[in-house]
């Protein structure tokens, strides 16, 4: 019993990992390429799970709704580059910290005032509906698994992308060394904006995955950039790499300590205290865990930058 | 120039000790007011640590907290003398301004930003799980401090003076430091550490002595705001918090406590007009302050100056 | 013999596989100049980065005053009396000339963690700091920021610094570097009258003023040194003209 639930704990942990991912890669890409710290990367899932729900209740179906919300999540994220985050490059961190937390402010009051406050539903699409039984009495969401094989299949992708293409070879020239990539005659520009597009569109994908099994509400993608940014620190920033593990690491953390330390309480506190006091120590364990390796390895497991 | 640094704020002081009795003596104005100068008390502590220090702290909400849940935790203890409550609120912050900062200061830049904001998770997380005290709901106090076993501080105009009183003690106090030997060493670290380092200052124990001070000022806030509100909730510690504290030093200035002193008088009025506007003050609100990072580079302080 | 006031043994140091200092002993007594030179990439710099406290060397030793202080930081060793000046220029430029040097004084005048004396009106660190400009020649711009000075009264104010440090030891890297003629003639002036005082390490390209105010000569070449000696040897070394004089005249 115990260990079907360890199993179904780690299943759930990796699917969070795996979408924490597609949140951290595009911070992390951000974040080493142009030296540029977006708090305004966790706005961009909320906006892409926004944009999901509101794109499949108006066509119907949330295969056409995932389709159109990419394009919108990528332009959006453009928009915004355009708009505010280009004349911040040259700025301080304190500068970048302001503005785009500023852009949170809005972007959290805008879906309120276009949405309302109460949380949106974006119903679970009939072919993955269901479950997959994945040990004798025990069905698993088959949608959970869609999630965590459609995360692990985007990682492959962006692996390839950053590893074997020219743009990646420049993305990850840029991380070690950014005022090298100008020296070599590359338009700095248009690689800032195609990797801010992309990064923006990874996390809208990881918002419209999200939106069927979390609620779709104003202010959810705040506490998930907390945990990317965590994830980054913890990687490395600007290796993808490292966000890949320390995702996966930080989303089974925050998982199976949900699950397991109300249990550990229970040992010493009553159950309603201890079912709060354990999910509180579970929040907190992510960022033990954090600062453990920060004490061991100042600049996170992979670091790019030398 | 130097003069302006120090009439400014005493402008600021006089016109709050004037407000009460030139039509601001209600309620609504009054609490409107305290929460201005507390938020100026713990805006002008960490104005020492971004401009004095060069340290960017996204968690200084957590130590303002730290000090409010400190009365929380004295509170259902029934402790409720301002004179015992004040100095351990303050010393519980400074000593977790201890912990944390002696950790976060060995990183620098990005780093500390995030290992400060993670901090500060740690402690809104862990008020959270205080179900004792109310957990996420938050905790509501049997009544305000007594101050040497009077409830001085229930009538409302002599909060206000109190409030006033520690505010413009925190200014003066932080723009002593700033001057003094400890802060020109600090501010020597911030503009160029090697010459700091080469003439033999290793920034670190300074830094964590402004980190501490910081501490213990946002703590004493924590207190002042906790009995403002006679009401504590984690919601006091979110990283969201922190933003807003470093905002109200951005909108002021960093050229001294002066410019954080007016960023949060400003900042406090500024959300309570809005907020009268519309619901969605924050649409409004928050590309404000994308302006201000673009076009306002030295703050509220700088426009004066040049003005 | 006694030991030298300064001595490296035998110091070592490489990035990634690359050697930048390979096996380079050195002393350096008080009232000497010891000039370094060598050819661009010959890792002047990233020895006395090594000397200073800035980087620390892969194996080998500094000495200084009969200590070893190979595992002391920057700021360990500058409170030691060992001042160095960069050879990128390196001051406050918010501070004022006075402040700029008055800092360096407070370094070594008492304690720093006083916090609510106005360190701008303490009359000792003013005047000693007032005292060290003046030996620069740059008293009369003591109250201007020192980011508004002349590129070569910043040379100065940084000379000026390192003074007030008191130390026993300066290690000057490139001081003359992008000074006009005329600067350049004033700071060697200020350097021979400070001689008897410290014992100095230069680090210099400009040829003239090094065999002008040097008392021995060492050259390094990568990463090793090639000769040592007095100006007059090292002027006739066969050596030293192929590695180095033979490029800069040729």
């Amino acid at each position: 019993m115990n260990t079907t639930l360890l199993l179904v704990q780690a299943l759930n942990g990796l699917q969070f990992g795996v979408l924490l991912f597609l949140v951290a890669a595009g911070l992390t890409l951000v974040f080493g390429v142009m030296d540029f710290i977006n708090l305004a990367h966790g706005v961009q899932y909320m906006v892409g799970a926004y944009l999901g729900a509101a794109l499949a209740a108006m066509t119907g179906s949330f295969w056409l709704g995932l389709l159109l919300a990419l394009p919108a999540a990528l332009v959006f994220g453009l928009l915004l580059e355009w708009l505010v985050f280009r004349h911040l490059y040259a700025r301080d961190h304190l500068s970048q910290v302001l503005a785009t937390f500023g852009v949170i402010l809005f972007l959290n009051e805008g879906v309120k005032a276009v949405f309302g406050a109460a949380p949106l539903q974006m119903p679970v699409p009939e072919a993955l509906s269901g479950g997959v039984p994945i040990m004798e009495g025990l069905l698993y969401p088959t949608y959970r698994l869609a999630i965590l094989a459609a995360g692990l299949l985007s990682a492959g992708l962006l692996w390839f992308l950053v590893e074997r293409t020219r743009a990646g070879m420049l993305v990850r020239a840029g991380a070690s060394n950014a005022p090298m990539l100008g020296a070599l005659g590359v338009d700095v520009n248009r690689l800032f904006m195609l990797v801010f597009g992309f990064g923006a569109m990874l996390a809208g994908f990881a918002g419209v995955m999200a939106a069927p099994i979390l609620s779709v509400e104003p202010g959810m993608g705040d506490n998930l950039l907390i945990l990317a940014f965590v994830v980054i620190v913890i990687g490395g920033i600007g290796s993808v790499r490292g966000a890949f593990i320390a995702a996966l690491l930080v989303g089974l953390v925050e998982t199976i300590g949900r699950a397991m330390l109300p249990d550990l309480m229970r040992l010493m506190l009553d159950p309603s205290a201890a079912r709060q006091t354990g999910a509180a120590l579970a929040s907190m364990l992510v960022y033990v865990v954090m600062a453990v390796i920060l004490a061991v390895r100042p600049a996170g497991l992979f670091p790019v930058r030398r | 120039m130097r003069w302006r640094n120090a009439a400014l704020p005493l402008l600021i002081f006089a016109a709050l000790a004037l407000a009460p009795f030139v039509g601001f003596g209600q309620g609504h104005s009054l609490t409107l007011l305290a929460r201005a100068m507390i938020f100026g008390m713990a805006a002008i502590s960490l104005s020492l640590l971004v401009g004095g220090a060069g340290l960017v702290s996204l968690g200084h909400a957590a130590l303002l907290g730290v000090g409010a849940y400190a009365v929380v935790v004295l509170d259902h203890a029934r402790v409720t003398e301002a004179l015992v409550v004040m100095p351990v609120a303050i010393g519980v912050a400074a000593l977790f301004a201890l912990l944390t900062g002696a950790v976060a200061i060995r990183t620098s830049g990005v780093h500390f930003i995030m290992i400060t904001l993670a901090f500060g998770q740690m402690a809104f997380f862990t008020a959270s799980s205080l179900a004792i005290f109310g957990g996420d709901d938050g905790y509501t106090l049997y009544g305000r401090l007594e101050l040497g076993g009077s409830r001085l501080l229930e009538n409302r105009l002599f909060f206000h003076f109190a409030c006033l009183a520690l505010l413009a003690g925190t200014w003066l106090l932080v723009e002593a430091l700033l001057r003094s030997r400890f802060g020109r060493v600090l501010r020597a670290a911030r503009e160029n550490e090697t010459r700091a380092r080469a003439v033999g200052f290793a920034p670190y124990p300074f830094r964590l002595a402004a980190y501490v001070i910081a501490g213990a000022i946002a703590g004493l806030a924590g207190v002042m705001l906790a009995n403002s509100a006679e009401f504590v909730a984690p919601a006091y510690l979110t990283w969201q918090r922190s933003g807003d504290l470093l905002f109200m030093v951005i909108l002021g200035g960093l050229a001294g406590p002066h410019g954080a002193l007016m960023g949060a008088l400003a900042f406090v009025l500024i959300e309570e007009w809005l907020s009268h506007l519309t619901e969605h003050w924050r649409l409004i609100f928050g590309p404000l302050l994308i302006l201000c990072v673009f076009f306002m580079r030295d703050g509220i302080a700088g426009l004066l100056r040049r003005g | 013999m006694a030991e030298s006031l300064l001595e490296l043994r035998s110091l070592r140091k490489s990035f990634g596989g690359l050697a930048v200092t390979r096996d380079v002993s050195l002393s350096l007594s008080t009232g000497e100049i010891h000039a370094l030179i060598g050819p661009n990439g010959a890792g002047k710099t990233t020895l006395v980065h090594q000397v200073s406290g800035t980087l620390r060397p892969d194996s080998g030793q500094v000495r200084f005053e009969g200590e070893d202080v190979t595992r002391l930081g920057l700021a360990a060793r500058a409170r030691r009396g060992l001042a160095r000046s960069f050879q990128i220029t390196c001051i406050i430029p918010g501070f004022s000339a006075l402040e700029n040097v008055a800092l360096a004084v407070q370094a070594r005048a008492g304690s720093s963690f006083r916090f609510f004396r106005p360190a701008g009106r303490e009359a000792a660190l003013n005047g000693e700091a007032m005292e060290a400009l003046r030996e620069v020649g740059l008293h009369g711009r003591a109250d201007l920021p020192a980011g508004a000075l002349s590129h070569g009264e910043k040379r100065q104010l940084e000379l000026a610094i390192a003074l007030a440090m008191r130390p026993r030891a300066l290690l000057l890297d490139e001081p003359l570097a992008g000074t006009g003629p005329e600067e350049a003639e004033r700071l060697i002036r200020i350097l021979s009258a400070l001689k008897p005082r410290y014992g100095i390490l230069l680090i210099e390209h400009d040829m003239p003023a090094v065999f002008a105010l040097a008392d021995r000569i060492s050259v390094l070449a990568e990463g090793r040194v090639i000769a040592s000696g007095i100006p007059a040897e090292i002027r006739a070394d066969a050596a030293v003209r192929a590695a180095y004089l033979g490029e800069e005249e040729g």
